[in-house]
């Protein structure tokens, strides 16, 4: 524990606990990649919903993303999993401890690769978990090979352009069944940061694509995943503000122009500036709005899609309240009586 | 296509003065789909119900209907369980196989069959008894749509009257199949009836089986090695099953369903005190089964081989983050999908080493229904223990078939959790690191999320004590050194062989898992027929144990006996013994797909002690008249 110095009160967050529980250890990722800054958002986002880090669980695949759970929220648990397979053991721990808020980071050939499988029936199962993919279009650690999020066209740093068409992990977690869809870029602080929040909000999966050039493999002209790229396409779907049911203020908001959407804690998401006829709740409406930006060659950014009232996988499975990983022994072995009724229907 | 194995030897025709008591295999020959379970297993439990020792195998084709099957249910006086293999009595009744299915009969053998195949030219060494199935089915049941269905219940009626089983004990048996179906009951015994009614008029008895009543099944039940494992993970705790469908393993998660819901439901709120998910692959149920181990849980998956290979990578991840679960094998034929349904004891060496770099994994291996159950509880006990992944090796003859066993005892101890980091614990080790070797036996102390011990990030890259990234060489070294001794720790706790020490044996017999019944026959037959006497040791683990080198020691030669082609077990031991201990072993294999038999072991055997054999099955059928063996 530390001391408390008392002529110079630290600034906390809600539930008392200074910035420092929520940082992570030093960045290894090379200095300027967008994951960086993803990681950055995620300790705001944390810190200023005042989330008990020990209580959250922070996983990942196999990549330079799966590397960056190291480098916040130190105070949470963390597992750095195998390639594309951390849905899996998101959804283990969760079955195990229901309590637990569970954060993924993947990236987009740990998902739209090796990870396409679990993708999809993560999406399909609507476990709670945020799920992250920091998406590059390439494999930075094993030096900058295409990865099935990059663009038909964009060409590689040695030149060599890609043959086939990306996969859109937007349209496709809409299409699946996940219950809070956004994009953003790594470099959008602000509306990255207002999304991370209203991700911790929501009960089911929130899956959140975010743009992040690698600096060093994709991130130079020709590439539709660098930074001059994405500040140039990127088709900010309306600003999006977040407020947190702890946050009494009362908000004001022009209703010609805002979209609300209640989350199912109380909390409100607001899609500012909207593009006309825009309804976040309504499938067809992101869907149709993700095939024509990408027609366009551009991105649309911002929270796509959101059903806050979908049923979530732990409740539908009608687990007991208390994590099944505490239960006591009289609680998870029958007694005598049940063995017995057994032994008798085999003799 | 024909089941058998046993080539047609020139004998004597059969006599029907010779009376063969309860020593005798039925096989009932039909096709895949046509409803004959019901038919097998009255059968089955009306001799069990009698009090004669019986055992079930049903040898199936990896198809829904159509393709041929056999069942085969032997009852035995002595008590021997395992697949005989020969056939003494043979149901024919489906056209395809028919045929082969005769002419691959031992002399003296019993046919009953379908009238319209005529079998009964192809033969003059065999007893025949035609039945005209379709005519009897007829007369007792109406409606044409219900005829399939109760058409086999007549080879039990006519079975009943033949090897005098008690029809009362067949109603009793059906009675208990059907529940509360009166309808079903009392069509199905109108058929059993007919049967009996018809033999009575029309076949006179002239093979030399007979059952009758004994007193050897008191107290005992039949079940599956799948159920009962099922049984033992319920009655261990388990939490989280996350597993995907294979044959022979699906029994296994879907028995535990039934029980899970009936008891794990909490009385107070109807909600389940377990999470079950049928996850889209093996490689995603393995990866649950790792994050609820993580997180605390007592989770699990069963499988096959095919997924076993699946899981190779989670696999590593577990034992070298040292995550807790439950792995159950059913083996089944491999490589590839081989023969899926049928039973080997082929994943030994591969899941051993299971993962890539230097993997050692623990294997318990059952050899009964009770120790399929006992070693379930084991199974959860040593993986939070050992902080790794348990592997229980089971097959397809003992999950899915059905044995005998004595009634299962209720545990009697408390769950073992491991260690587990707690404030006291804290307190005395001052700084805690998650692979920190604080007591010496190489398994350090682990805290699990959500609770308020410290945190430390999990992964599968190099790590240091403290669990933080490392590819330094001592740190890699160091962690490498303590994952064995953590295993060479597991060696005292793992279940010991079971011993049998024979004075004045020079031979002994290694053996484990559904081999068991096969060996302990053969020991006696050897016994008998060649004067061979010879001690037996059961391994129900690896690591081996001390027990293991102590009683290479006391023999001369050693017969590892296994069901696969490449002697997986007889390497495994030659890994860890010494020079003069492996020159001791011999191998005996038996891997057809078939449930290894006693017979196949004892001529292996012989053979390669340079014995002849004087015991033939026919000559045991004319001695068994005479005097009962074993008596």
């Amino acid at each position: 524990m530390s001391t408390t110095t008392p002529d110079a009160p630290r600034k906390t967050n809600r539930i008392g606990l200074e910035l420092q529980p929520y940082r992570g250890s030093k960045t290894t990722l090379c200095a300027g990649c967008g994951h960086n800054a993803i990681s950055e958002r995620i300790i705001e986002a944390f810190y200023e919903m005042g989330i008990e880090p020990t209580q959250v669980i922070k996983l990942s695949g196999i990549g330079c993303s799966s590397k960056s759970p190291a480098y916040f929220l130190g105070a949470a648990h963390g597992f750095n999993t195998v390639h594309g397979r951390m849905p899996s053991v998101g959804t283990g721990a969760m079955l195990a401890n229901r309590k637990l808020l569970a954060i993924g980071i993947s990236g987009d050939g740990d998902t739209g690769a090796i990870g396409i499988g679990q993708f999809v029936h993560l999406m399909r199962r609507n476990l709670p978990i945020v799920y992250i993919i920091e998406d590059n279009g390439c494999y930075g650690l094993t030096k900058g090979q295409f990865s099935p999020t990059a663009d038909l066209g964009s060409k590689a740093k040695n030149g060599i352009a890609n043959e086939l068409p990306p996969i859109d992990t937007c349209a496709l977690a809409i299409e699946l069944g996940a219950s809070f869809v956004a994009r953003s870029f790594s470099g959008d602080k602000k509306q990255l940061l207002s999304i991370l929040k209203a991700s911790l909000s929501h009960r089911g999966t929130a899956m959140i694509d975010v743009l992040s050039p690698c600096v060093t493999f994709n991130d130079h002209e020709g590439s539709t995943k660098s930074y001059a790229y994405a500040k140039d396409h990127d088709e900010v779907l309306g600003e999006v503000s977040f407020v947190p049911y702890f946050e009494d203020i009362s908000v004001e908001y022009d209703a010609g122009t805002t979209r609300a959407v209640e989350m199912h804690d109380g909390s409100k998401l607001f899609l500012k500036k909207v593009a006309e006829d825009y309804d976040p709740t309504d499938k067809m409406t992101a869907l149709r709005l993700l095939h024509e930006t990408a027609r366009r060659g551009e991105f649309a950014t911002g929270v796509l899609y959101v059903e806050p009232d979908k049923e979530d996988f732990i409740s539908l499975l009608g687990l007991v309240d208390e994590p099944l990983a505490s239960l006591p022994l009289e609680r998870v072995r029958p007694g005598k009586a049940a063995l017995d009724e057994v032994m008798e229907s085999l003799r | 296509m024909s089941l058998s194995d046993v080539a047609v030897p020139e004998s004597a025709s059969p006599s029907v003065a010779t009376r063969v008591v309860n020593d005798f295999s039925i096989q009932v020959a039909t096709v895949n789909g046509s409803g004959s379970q019901t038919a097998n297993l009255v059968l089955l439990r009306s001799l069990f119900q009698m009090g004669v020792p019986v055992s079930g195998k049903n040898m199936f084709p990896s198809n829904i209907a159509g393709l041929p099957t056999w069942y085969t249910i032997r009852a035995n006086k002595d008590g021997y369980v395992a697949r005989k293999k020969e056939v003494d009595f043979l149901v024919a009744m489906n056209p395809e196989t028919a045929r082969e299915d005769v002419l691959s009969l031992g002399p003296g053998s019993a046919v009953l069959y379908d009238e319209p195949l005529k079998l009964d030219t192809l033969r003059s060494d065999l007893v025949f008894y035609p039945v005209p199935f379709d005519r009897i089915v007829g007369e007792v049941c109406k409606d044409a749509k219900l005829r399939r269905l109760v058409k086999n219940m007549i080879y039990d009626g006519v079975l009943s009257k033949l090897l005098n089983i008690d029809l009362a004990q067949m109603e009793h048996a059906l009675k208990r199949q059907m529940g509360k179906k009166q309808k079903a009951i009392e069509l199905n015994m109108g058929a059993l009836e007919a049967g009996f009614a018809y033999t009575e008029q029309h076949l006179p008895k002239r093979d030399p089986y007979w059952a009758e009543p004994l007193d050897k099944t008191a107290g005992m039940i039949l079940v599956e090695g799948n159920a009962a494992a099922a049984l033992g993970c319920m009655m261990a705790g388990v939490t989280v099953v996350a597993w995907y469908p294979i044959t022979p393993s699906s029994s296994l998660p879907e028995t535990l369903i039934s029980y899970l819901k009936r008891y794990r439901t909490d009385p107070e709120t109807g909600k389940a005190t377990y999470a079950v998910v049928q996850a889209e692959d093996e490689i995603a149920s393995i990866g649950m089964v790792l994050g609820a181990g993580w997180a605390g849980a007592r989770a699990m998956t069963s499988t096959s081989g095919p997924g076993i290979s699946l899981m190779g990578e989670f696999a590593g991840l577990a034992y070298y983050a040292e995550v807790p679960g439950v792995v159950f094998d059913i083996q089944r034929v491999g490589p590839s999908t081989g023969l899926p349904t049928r039973t080997a004891q082929g994943d030994l060496l591969s899941t051993a080493v299971l993962s890539h770099g230097d993997t050692k994994q623990i294997m318990l291996m059952p050899a009964t229904v009770e120790e399929c159950y006992a070693m379930s509880m084991d199974a959860f006990d040593l993986a939070e223990r050992f902080q790794t992944i348990v592997f229980v090796m089971s097959d397809l003859d003992l999950g899915m078939n059905t044995w005998m066993s004595p009634v299962f005892e209720y545990p009697d101890r408390p769950l073992d959790r491991g260690k587990r980091l707690d404030a006291e614990m804290l307190k005395r080790v001052g700084e805690w690191g998650r692979y920190k070797d604080v007591d010496g036996d190489g398994i350090p102390y682990r805290t699990v999320p959500g609770e308020s011990m410290p945190p430390y990030f999990t992964r599968g890259s190099g790590h240091n004590e403290k669990a933080q990234y490392s590819e330094r060489p001592d740190d890699y070294v160091h962690n490498m050194e303590r994952l064995a001794r953590k295993f060479e720790t597991a060696r005292r706790h793992v279940p010991k062989p079971v011993v049998e020490d024979v004075p004045g044996a020079q031979i002994g017999v290694i053996g484990f898992g559904s081999s068991h019944f096969a060996i302990d026959e053969s020991r006696d037959q050897l016994d008998h027929e060649a004067g061979i006497k010879t001690s037996y040791l059961r391994l129900r683990a690896y690591p081996f144990t001390d027990e293991l080198t102590a009683f290479l020691d006391r023999h001369t030669r050693v017969y590892v006996v296994e069901q696969n082609r490449d002697a997986q077990m007889l390497s495994l031991l030659r890994l860890e013994l010494s020079a003069e201990r492996i020159a001791k072993l011999r191998s005996v294999l038996h891997f057809s797909g078939l449930p290894i038999d006693a017979r196949s072991v004892t001529d292996d055997i012989l053979g390669q002690e340079g014995v002849k054999a004087v015991g033939s099955p026919h000559h045991e059928i004319m001695a068994a008249g005479v005097a009962g063996r074993g008596e």
